[in-house]
């Protein structure tokens, strides 16, 4: 019989630790799909955020380093530097890269450090029961925006490939999404992308996912892909953010 | 052998190019920036490499991701940068991660003043940061032993697969002495068959501390006490000065060791029996200093802070003997003859200063 999908080997056989509907488990297997493609997975070393996915050091089939809440580039800025002929990305969620880690963001960017970061937006910091993050859109409500954030109180959300595509040393910058199968092949040519920058040393490259979290936007998981499309992707622009000509040329 | 003039910092520096540093991440800070600034000028040259970070969170996780691929990896700092960095110095005693941190003490609290300082003694012995951990720290009190510590604090790093800390004061780091440039020494040291390198033709591995279970917690909070528990019975270090014959010791460490040296030197020609005890790992504090003073009748500690490592000697000698303490805060150094004046009234005994 013909075999017509059959699992990645960048994932392990540890389940996936996440809510029904999270898409968190879509944006593991994509990276590990590309990590395969490319025949990555024995050269590279991954570095786990803390959050819903701080886990997947276990889940994927690469090394893996963990450390605190937001310094996963800084921990990545180690590795790289030690070891310069490996491939290096973080995976984090949008609280750890763009609230707590936000400086790193800027300063891996800011050097052109040659590793890849990918940033899963759920708007919400997920792990800890649903606060607000600095991606959470205006009106949203969560435990700490109970009446709905309040950009007048608390600003609006961050668009943080936005900012870091401003950075020269940033080569690559591109904001995807995974609510619809065409959004997904799409995001994961980014992640191919990111990669093979990386490995042609061309400097920083960035993907930004959108994505959703049923358990803390108290929605089912049909739903929350119809508010992701709805009331997030009105406010973070998607596509390639930024290209250099070198990029370009890949 | 090579010797040369340098600063306590520069010999740091050069000692950890020398004991096979291959990476340095800091942020400058005064008085600890000749190191960064001696490894930016000599480092690549020995084929290692030097990241300003963007301050010292970012410098102390760099050097954790390097630690985590077995590179030999340091960064330093003062007191305020030290500060910063105790989130990491928890995870990286808990991923038991060996990087060498060297904090140059300057006064505090807050940004405090540049003058000379042991303010740090409780933060770095106690822990600092979050948790049930502990790290080694060394003391140097001159530039030789800076240079002779670092070299030492790598290999107990990897040794124990841990953070060590080198502690000194901004006048050691800042004085120029004469310094031998030794080789590093022959130790032998477990294979590093742990570090996060790419999987190539062995199974994956993983480097980070959390548990999902408190059993797992409690089993891995166990494990890492055993490991403590061997630090403190194997590597506790001193120097004893005087102490054979001693019915009274000072205790001090760093900059206040060096001046107890004159103190008792100016006791001895008065004719009174004082001795030294100059600790050199502040943790383990050397408790086997003191377990056996039949003739000891007063201990008094001399510190550069309000009174911080009386605690432990209070500790190490049970009530045994009597411990006073003597120090000067705020940046101040202090002289021989107030170790003296204070020890002739403390202990009610006759001396001209
Ligand atoms: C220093 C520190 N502060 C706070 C926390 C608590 N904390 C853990 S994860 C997290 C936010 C997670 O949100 P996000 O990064 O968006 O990831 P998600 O869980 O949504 O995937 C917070 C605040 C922590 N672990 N460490
Ligand atoms: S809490 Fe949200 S982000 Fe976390 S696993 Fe559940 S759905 Fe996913």
């Amino acid at each position: 019989m013909e075999k017509v999908f059959s699992k990645t080997k960048g994932l392990t056989d540890v389940p996936f630790t996440y809510c029904p509907g999270c898409t968190h488990g879509i944006i593991h297997r994509l990276i590990a799909e590309v990590l395969e493609e490319m025949d990555l997975l024995e050269n590279t070393i991954g570095v786990a955020p803390v959050g819903c996915s701080g886990f997947l050091l276990d889940m994927f089939s690469c090394d893996f380093v963990g450390g605190p809440h937001g310094r996963a580039q800084a921990v990545a800025t180690g590795i790289k530097r030690a070891m310069p002929e490996r491939t290096v990305f973080t995976y984090q969620g949008d609280g750890d890269i763009a609230a707590i880690g936000t400086s790193h963001a800027i300063h891996v960017a800011a050097r052109g450090e040659k590793i890849t970061s990918i940033m899963v937006n759920n708007a919400v910091f997920g792990m800890t029961g649903g606060q607000m993050a600095p991606t959470t859109i205006g009106g949203q409500v969560t435990t700490t925006s109970p009446y709905g954030r309040d950009c007048a109180l608390a600003g609006p959300p961050i668009d943080l490939p936005k900012t870091i595509a401003t950075l020269e040393g940033a080569v690559y910058v591109a904001a995807g999404s995974v609510d619809s199968p065409k959004n997904v092949a799409q995001t994961k040519k980014m992640i191919k992308k990111a990669f093979q920058v990386q490995q042609k040393g061309l400097g920083f490259s960035f993907v930004s996912i959108l994505s959703t979290c049923p358990t803390n936007w108290g929605l089912s998981p049909v739903d929350s892909l119809n508010w992701l499309r709805k009331n997030m992707m009105p406010v973070y622009q998607l596509g390639e953010l930024k290209a250099t000509e070198e990029v370009n040329a890949l | 052998m090579r010797r040369q003039l340098l600063k306590g910092n520069e010999a740091i520096a050069e000692a950890a190019i020398r004991s096979g540093c291959k990476l340095f991440f800091g942020y400058p800070i005064t008085p600890s920036t000749e190191i960064i600034e001696y490894l930016s000028r000599n480092l690549p040259k020995a084929g290692g490499a030097v990241l300003q970070g963007e301050d010292e969170i970012a410098s102390i996780n760099m050097c954790y991701g390097a630690a985590a691929t077995g590179a030999r990896v340091m960064t330093a700092s003062s007191s305020p940068g030290y500060s910063l960095k105790q989130e990491g110095m928890s995870y990286l005693a808990a991923a038991e991660l060996p990087v060498v941190v060297v904090n140059i003490n300057r006064n505090g609290p807050g940004l405090g003043g540049l003058g000379p300082s042991q303010g740090d003694y409780f933060q770095c012995t106690k822990g600092g940061g979050h948790g049930d951990y502990r790290t080694i720290v060394l003391a140097p009190s001159k530039g030789q032993e800076m240079y002779d510590y670092t070299m030492k604090a790598f290999d107990l790093a990897d040794k124990y697969r841990t953070p060590v800390v080198i502690l000194a004061d901004g006048m050691l780091g800042q004085t120029m002495e004469p310094i031998e440039f030794k080789e590093r020494p022959s130790v032998e040291l477990p294979e590093k068959d742990w570090v996060t390198t790419g999987c190539i033709g062995r199974p994956k591995r993983k480097i980070s501390m959390y548990n999902l279970t408190n059993e797992a917690g409690e089993e891995i909070s166990l494990k890492l006490q055993a490991k403590f528990n061997k630090m403190k019975d194997l590597e506790q270090q001193w120097e004893n000065y005087c102490t054979d014959d001693a019915e009274y010791l000072l205790v001090g460490y760093g900059t206040c060791g060096r001046v107890g040296k004159s103190a008792v030197q100016l006791a001895r020609q008065q004719g009174i029996k004082l001795g030294l005890i100059r600790p050199i790992t502040l943790w383990p504090f050397p408790e086997k200093a003191f377990i056996s003073l039949p003739k000891i009748k007063g201990i008094l500690t001399v510190e550069l802070n309000a009174g911080q490592m009386v605690e432990d000697v209070k500790l190490a000698v049970k009530c045994s003997i009597p411990v006073q303490s003597h120090t000067r805060v705020g940046g101040m150094l202090l002289s021989e003859n107030s170790v003296l004046k204070k020890l002739a009234e403390v202990f009610q005994l006759e001396v001209r200063v």
